[in-house]
């Protein structure tokens, strides 16, 4: 495909050009390899995969193949690495938010009714030991209690044989080889000769056992413990009853706006839902304004012209900046701990208090902010360094002899001046805090839990780690509802980041217009 | 200059460092009694900053080797931090790299190549920049787990994985090397189509030679981005071989096994190399940083 397109532009182009031969083998190279892989991930009932692979190979060999994209070609690994990294995750994830997929609906149709038709139950009465003997062209089972034994068998797919009384084989397998056949083995149904028929009931045995569920049709099963007919339910990702009762494992399917409903109308998760926002939204404001706040009053004293040791101050300052978050994050773990962290042991020793900084929730939220502080005051202060320089000297000199006094200067002045180029960065520091995870999930875990809750719910959850722990640590793994609500945080950080995209313009304007 | 006068300075003065001082002791105080406790005797104990009985034990399981205490019983390292240490720089270094290649090569095309759509490619970008890999964690595992099935390489609890979605990062880096391309003149490049480079040629011999500060502040940012990275790694790692440090040390302090005094030396033996590197990058990173987000 890609060769044929391209000699036909070089016959226009009249002029056989030798030097293209090993970018478009290489091209070539590249798009069979991605055409395989997108065949191969079909094949394994994984189409969307494979879609994305095809994709990506009509690209490549378009944007390399063909002369025409040639500025195309320093754009398309980036934008190629954009859409797959982050637009499909994000779309995944919204996709996954009208699925019911969770712990309880994992799997596909097929394998559910797999895993269901799979189990039975062993009638220890028949349960007797077996081996396996070597034959010219595969195994014979050998039952060493009844004295019969099998027809060869493969074992290396599904098979069915008979059993029939025998001598006992001379080339038997020791249990350890046994076992390594165990996949064919459990394949396998043997037939005594009164009728009954044998599985493979544990790593030595065979016994009788009568299966849980019994396919009858494409949408149905038999449950043999009591003869009731159980029917896929599309809808909802389950067999049910005749009586509505769901059987476990279910499969993933689309439940459309379920998810959503249920976060809006069932009590249990719209209560602690709304209380987490509002906290995310506090959180992340407070974050922003404290260090903020700190990064601006250590920058100011660190511009002061009479300051002697400047650099050592600035170094010693970003400190908690350089030092890697988790770990700064667990240092304070252990420090607030009630009782044995440092800090409870001087507040003891000074004022006679011990704060239960984790069990209490309003004290967990005073840490969080303290922690979090802590760790961004660096930042705001090596920005506010860098735009306090852009203000003119003479502005301030000038008001200073007008009999300003220096807090008026700062407010009147400075202030004004440096605000409008540090909006989108604060605007970023915002959406940052928004999404915070790290430091939830490293200080808090969102706890201590908000009473009554459905679904786990701390004081200190922001909604990204109130969904992280709704998907990977709680039993239930609700990956469906928590990719609803992740849609819900998507919808407040595209309209953050639409802001930002508003004041980065006006700032790049403003400077425009100044230069 | 306005001329204030001199007891006036002198008290401001004091001021100043007096309040800087304190509050520097505040700030640095958890440094302080972390390398107090990484020296102290078991892993529970509480005492003064300089310890009163100071011991290698947590430093000797922190390196991997088993610390024999006086009364002769021998202690083995809780978990493999040198293992852990390996993963994230490996992980760092692989994904680092990758990302700078991506960037460095976009940023080129955004500054330099006329390509139709690119003011609409860039503003999606900037919007697009601003959805953290992180939020899509559940997209995430359900998409390795499903990758898994096919080959294990892709799976969950592999570093391939970690590494190929840590790709995402480049949206974050391409700003900056394209604020770095932009400030250089376009005579440079007209020179060269001139005398007859391709775009290529131009980006291979000039540009690129003329990138490499810029390239390495970048390498070191997505380097520490990536060994910092908690979420992630903690979704789509799950053996304690594979994990990196920033998933291995949250099981220093779990609430059934706390281990504090053998995390504290932990913390400072991988915090430190990392600090060290910062601290370095950090005078490029500030300006990168703003200008990044002001030019676009």
């Amino acid at each position: 495909m890609t060769a044929s397109v391209d000699l036909a532009h070089k016959d226009k182009d009249q002029v056989p050009r030798l030097a293209a031969v090993p970018r478009l083998v290489g091209v070539g190279i590249v798009t069979l390899g991605l055409l395989f892989g997108a065949f191969y991930l079909y094949m394994l009932a994984q189409p969307l995969f494979g879609a994305i692979l095809l994709a990506l190979a009509v690209g490549v060999a378009i944007v390399f193949g063909t002369n025409r994209f040639y500025g195309a070609r320093f754009i398309f690994p980036g934008v190629a690495a954009v859409l797959i990294f982050i637009a499909f995750p994000v779309i995944y994830t919204i996709y996954l938010g009208f699925t019911n997929y969770s712990s309880f609906n994992l799997l596909t149709y097929e394998r559910a009714v797999s895993v269901l038709t799979a189990r039975g139950t062993v009638d220890p009465e028949t349960e007797q030991p077996f081996a396996v003997a070597r034959d010219d062209d595969g195994y014979r089972i050998w039952m060493p209690e009844a004295g019969l034994l099998s027809e060869p068998v493969t074992l290396d797919a599904p098979a069915e044989a008979e059993l029939t009384p025998g001598d006992s084989p001379i080339d038997l397998l020791t249990p350890r080889d046994a076992v390594a056949l165990r996949s064919g083995l459990q394949a396998l149904v043997l037939t005594t000769p009164d009728g009954r028929e044998l599985r493979n009931s544990g790593l030595r045995t065979f016994a009788t056992v009568t299966p849980d569920f019994i396919r009858i049709d494409e949408d149905s099963l038999l449950r043999t413990a009591d003869d009731v007919t159980l029917t896929a339910d599309h809808g909802r990702g389950f067999f049910v009853t005749p009586e509505g009762a769901t059987v476990p494992p279910g499969w993933r399917v689309n439940i459309g706006f379920g998810n959503f409903e249920r976060v809006f109308n069932s009590r249990g998760i719209r209560g602690p839902m709304v209380s987490i926002f509002i906290w995310t939204l506090i959180f992340a404001t407070a974050s922003v304004v404290l260090t903020f706040a700190v990064g601006l009053t250590l920058a100011v004293i660190l511009q002061w012209e009479h300051l002697r040791f400047k650099s050592l101050y600035r170094i010693l300052l970003i400190l908690p900046y350089a030092v890697p978050a988790f770990i700064s994050i667990l240092v304070f773990r252990g420090l607030f701990n009630q009782n044995f962290g440092e800090i409870n042991l001087i507040l003891n020793a000074l004022f006679g208090i011990s704060p239960t900084w984790f069990t209490d929730g309003t004290l967990a939220r005073v840490m969080l902010l303290i922690v979090n502080t802590w760790l961004g005051y660096p930042y705001m202060m090596l920005l506010a360094m860098g735009f306090l320089q852009s203000v003119p000297a003479d502005h301030k000199k000038a008001a200073a002899l007008e009999g300003a006094s220096s807090a008026r200067v700062f407010f009147t002045i400075t202030l004004p001046q440096i605000i409008p180029p540090f909006l989108p960065l604060l605007i970023a520091a915002f959406a940052f805090n928004f999404n915070n995870l790290v430091l939830v999930l490293l200080l808090t875990q969102g706890l201590p839990d908000i009473p009554g809750t459905v679904i786990p719910a701390g004081q200190t959850d922001i909604l990204a780690s109130f969904t992280y722990r709704m998907a990977f640590n709680d039993s239930s793994q609700q990956f469906g509802l928590a990719g609803a609500i992740t849609l819900l945080i998507f919808v407040v950080v595209a309209a953050i980041s639409y802001l930002n995209f508003v004041a980065m313009r006006r700032a790049a304007n403003r400077r425009a217009g100044r230069v | 200059m306005i001329v204030e006068r001199p007891a006036d300075l002198r008290r401001k003065k004091i001021l100043a460092h007096g309040f800087l001082i304190i509050f520097l002791v505040l700030i640095l105080f958890p440094f302080l009694v972390v390398v107090s406790i990484s020296f102290r005797e078991g892993n529970f104990a509480t005492g003064s900053i300089w310890p009163s009985n100071p011991t290698l034990e947590h430093w000797y399981l922190a390196l991997g080797l088993n610390y024999t205490r006086a009364n002769g019983t021998v202690v083995t390292p809780p978990y493999p931090v040198l293992l852990w240490m390996w993963n994230s720089i490996k992980i760092g270094v692989i994904a680092g790299v990758g990302v700078l290649a991506l960037s460095t090569i976009s940023a080129y095309a955004f500054s330099r190549i006329r390509i139709r759509g690119k003011a609409v490619l860039l503003d999606s970008l900037f919007l697009i920049q601003m959805f953290p890999t992180t939020l899509a964690l559940v997209a995430i595992y359900a998409i390795f787990d499903a990758l898994g099935a096919v080959t294990p390489v892709m799976g969950l609890d592999s570093h391939v994985a970690l590494i190929a979605i840590y790709l995402s990062a480049v949206t974050l880096h391409i700003w900056t090397i394209k604020g770095y391309f932009d400030s250089i003149d376009t005579a440079l490049d007209k020179a060269a189509a001139i005398d007859g480079a391709t775009p290529w040629q131009t980006f291979r011999y000039i540009f690129l030679p003329l990138a490499v500060p810029i390239m390495s502040v970048v390498f070191v940012l997505a380097f520490i981005g990536f060994v910092n990275d908690y979420p992630i790694a903690s979704v789509l790692i799950r053996s304690e071989a594979n994990m990196t440090l920033a998933v291995g040390s949250r099981l220093y302090l779990n609430e059934f096994r706390y281990l504090w005094g053998n995390f504290a030396a932990a913390a400072i033996l991988s915090g430190l190399p990392i600090t060290v590197v910062f601290l370095i990058a950090q005078r490029y990173l500030v300006s990168g940083l703003s200008d990044g987000a002001v030019k676009g």
